[in-house]
């Protein structure tokens, strides 16, 4: 993988049969099918693919854009009739029907108060209409790990450090996790849900998050160790 | 746009940390956010940080003529608007209860105070008086913006010189700052804010063996009080707070142990016993704060002297 830092507006040499853009890109409209130009819309790294089909802008930010599939935590802002009214950190609540649940049907439905969190995927963003959350897997309908949240806390941190902490080879969560059991969601736009057995613990895992956090300390895994041994001693 | 209020979880969390004398971003509960005084290029141009909270305060001077029932006194006048640079939940041109709150202590503690001497700043009674303007930019909002607003406005008061006038007969000659060293204000205490959250409920204190805060500050402790004070909330320690009378104590005084301020509208009753401890912790603290304006402040005039010996 190579990286090269790109500015909006740009345009991306990006060129295979099968093209995938992702976030940050844009196919220009001004071009034809087969060759059409590719512009960024963000200033970040570029990046692909090995195959250089896949092809996506890296960049840290921490306002939401919602893009379907991305799983978030959300805090239900009030109810809508059917469903719920979600605030996921974006520029408009999105919308969570009350039978978007593993197994809810018209009778037996989660009963969700104001305020409470939820794990949810983004089922449908599009730019001109409001975002729509779902508690499932949309393949096996079972919740797989969505739904509500209790307990626990919530940690605000940009959205790099949101995507790193989904990366198995990121160091933080395993380094958190061989010290003490926790329980950990992570959304995509830039909350983190962490509960473990005692109150210090959580602590230690937000100011951990907030330490290694690219828009805030920016530490690696050599310093959070040091900040671990400093705290826990 | 209103902030959106704490979910339930992290509204709890909140609560049962702090019942155990614990704080999410690591401090103990009478400590204070970093601060950081960075003084500007110009004289009274100050940029006060603490934790994340910014404040910029500047102030300028003129020569203008006195109001007639007032002819011996200069004139301090303080502007702050919170813009939406400082979070999105401000508005222009719609002050919030808050913006109300901080512009009236800051009325409260600069200028009914008498922090500044006023008629120092007398040139020729009844004619010529200066006309200090003190502008305070809300740049970013992590919580407790007014102590952050008054400690950036103590510090440009400290920082700021006028230049040197003399009287000559009808005339007055201003000097400017290459002929004679301009001079600092005249200033009769210089007060610090400091603000508590109050909960209404016991905390127990914090396990001994663990230290969540990297500057373990060792806190005098009031035993059978039946309330936990929180010394500078954070956006999630205030919000926790009922919004109707929020019970937030703040309490404005000097390194002289001179009270100058008190202020706290509604909210938990504290009895006389945990009020003077209140003020005991505060006096601690404020010394705390003065040494780093006094630092920042002999910091800023080498630097200043080395660029003008240059």
């Amino acid at each position: 993988m190579t990286s090269t830092t790109t500015l909006p507006g740009e345009i991306v040499p990006a060129q295979h049969p099968n093209l995938k853009l992702g976030p940050g890109l844009l196919q220009s409209i001004s071009g034809t099918s087969d060759s059409a130009t590719i512009v960024s819309t963000r200033a970040g790294e570029l990046q692909h693919s090995a195959n250089r089909s896949k092809w996506w802008i890296e960049s840290n930010a921490r306002r939401y854009v919602p893009a379907a599939q991305e799983s978030v935590i959300g805090q239900i802002s009030g109810r809508a009739g059917e469903g719920y009214r979600v605030d996921i950190g974006g520029a408009h609540n999105a919308s969570l029907d009350g039978l978007a649940f593993e197994g809810a049907t018209k009778r037996n439905r989660p009963n969700l108060k104001v305020n409470s969190l939820v794990y949810a995927r983004v089922s449908l963003a599009h730019k001109d209409m409001e975002p729509e959350l779902e508690c499932f897997d949309a393949q096996t309908r079972k919740a797989e790990g969505f739904g509500e949240l209790k307990g626990g806390f919530v940690v605000k941190c940009s959205l790099g450090m949101s995507r790193r902490l989904l990366d198995p080879n990121h160091f933080l969560l395993p380094l958190l996790g061989s010290r003490f059991p926790l329980e950990c969601a992570v959304g995509m736009n830039g909350r983190i849900w962490v509960d473990t057995k005692s109150a210090q613990n959580t602590i230690i895992v937000a100011r951990c998050i907030e330490a290694a956090d690219p828009d805030g300390g920016g530490l690696d895994e050599a310093d959070v160790n040091k900040l671990l041994n400093g705290i826990q001693s | 746009m209103r902030p959106p209020s704490p979910s339930i979880p992290e509204r709890e969390f909140a609560l049962s940390a702090l019942q155990q004398s614990m704080r999410i971003d690591g401090r103990t509960l009478l400590e204070i956010r970093p601060i950081n005084l960075t003084f500007g290029p110009a004289l009274g141009c100050v940029e006060c940080e603490l934790g994340k909270t910014r404040v910029l305060a500047f102030i300028d001077s003129k020569m203008i003529k006195p109001p007639e029932e007032r002819p011996l006194e200069g004139i301090i006048s303080i502007h702050s608007e919170i813009s939406p640079m400082a979070s999105s939940a401000y508005e222009t041109g719609r002050p919030s209860d808050e913006e109300v709150a901080i512009t009236r202590m800051l009325e409260k503690v600069l200028r009914r105070s008498d922090a500044v001497d006023r008629e120092s700043l007398c040139i020729v009674a009844g004619q010529r008086v200066w006309h200090l303007r003190l502008t305070l930019h809300f740049l970013a909002d992590a919580g407790n913006m007014l102590d952050c607003a008054c400690l950036a406005a103590v510090a440009a008061l400290r920082h700021f010189r006028r230049p040197e006038v003399e009287v000559v007969g009808e005339d007055v000659i201003t000097y400017d700052p290459s002929e004679r060293p301009p001079i600092p204000l005249a200033m009769h205490h210089t007060p610090y804010v400091l603000t508590f959250a109050l909960f209404p409920f016991a905390s127990t204190p914090a396990p001994q063996q663990t230290k969540l805060s990297s500057t373990h500050v060792p806190t005098p402790q009031l035993a059978n009080s039946s309330i936990t004070a929180v010394l500078d909330p954070s956006p999630l320690e205030a919000s926790l707070l009922p919004s109707s009378s929020p019970s937030l104590l703040s309490l404005a005084l000097t390194p002289q142990r001179e009270l100058c301020v008190v202020n706290k509208a509604g909210g938990v009753p504290v009895s006389p016993e945990e009020f003077l401890w209140l003020v005991k912790v505060a006096e601690e603290r404020v010394r705390e704060v003065e040494a780093c304006l006094e630092g920042g402040l002999l910091k800023a005039k080498a630097e200043a002297e080395g660029i003008g010996s240059l």
